[in-house]
């Protein structure tokens, strides 16, 4: 399954079908959904635009997806990640991952968005009633990432 | 460490074009002749871009700039935004080809080197 970068909207349905593409071995299907947020460190944001790094995005992306698909036994994996002008409530991200079993496809659904948002070159840029802002990355984020570390990871 | 695709391909375009006198651009414009003999296209991505007020540029760095560090360290030494954003402390991430790069990376003719702020996607 292809990684997607794109400005339009996705169907979380009908991406989730395509990915399960009506494979009877598939158990389990785990998704996350990435929405714009109202509030971020406090202040109102009335719109977010976000910007990639075309080529290596897509390249980052597809390494991550593979990473996942070494470290745990899913049936495949799917990334689509909007790029451009954003309202709160709006969706950004779906990362869908079908397995044979739920464990498997929760955790690398997981371990792909964590991933992605430390290592896949997008920025967001806020706008606030103060103007607009470019947000920064948190420690958070690093320290979900570095969970993965000690997961098997039979391609290094 | 295996050679990155991108660039063996443009250093063969640079090869193709090269023949007597084609070095000498002296009597070019200062801006055509740093576009003629450019070997190193950087990229600026979000802030960085902002601050710089430029998304790319083509450069052609003194001898000696040979790593990710040397080049982040020359950049730096341009003055104003350069050396307030590509101070040392200052997170700032390089990529090479499209790879993400470690201070002794090394950087030659032909690559693409980016320089942006730590991703916030997702």
């Amino acid at each position: 399954m292809p990684v997607r970068v794109q400005t339009e909207d996705f169907d979380v349905a009908r991406e989730l079908a395509a990915l399960r593409g009506g494979n009877r071995a598939v158990g389990a299907v785990a998704a996350f959904i990435g929405t714009v947020r109202d509030v971020n460190e406090n202040a109102a944001v009335a719109a977010m635009s976000l910007e990639h790094y075309p080529g290596m995005t897509e390249k980052a992306l597809a390494a991550i997806v593979d990473d996942a698909k070494a470290r745990w036994d899913i049936i495949d994996a799917l990334v689509i990640h909007r790029v451009g002008t954003l309202a709160p409530a709006d969706q950004i991200v779906l990362v869908g991952v079908t397995g044979t079993h739920r464990g498997e496809a929760f955790a690398a659904c997981e371990f792909i968005i964590d991933y992605l948002k430390t290592r896949a070159p997008f920025w967001k840029k806020e706008g606030t009633a103060a103007g607009a802002r470019w947000v920064d990355a948190r420690a958070s984020d690093d320290e979900a990432a570095a969970r993965w570390d000690g997961t098997r990871d039979p391609a290094r | 460490m295996a050679r990155r695709p991108g660039a063996a391909r443009i250093r063969g375009k640079l090869d193709c074009v090269a023949r007597p006198g084609a070095d000498d651009v002296s009597h070019l414009p200062f801006p055509m002749r740093d576009a003629a003999t450019a070997t190193l296209t950087l990229v600026y991505l979000a802030r960085l871009r902002e601050a710089f007020g430029t998304a790319s540029e083509r450069v052609l760095p003194p001898e000696g700039v040979t790593t990710v560090a040397a080049l982040r360290a020359w950049l730096a030494a341009r003055g104003g935004n350069w050396a307030t954003e590509l101070a040392p402390g200052r997170a700032v991430r390089i990529a090479v080809n499209h790879d993400l790069a470690l201070p002794d990376t090394p950087i030659g003719p032909g690559d693409e080197v980016a320089l942006f702020p730590p991703v916030t996607g997702g």
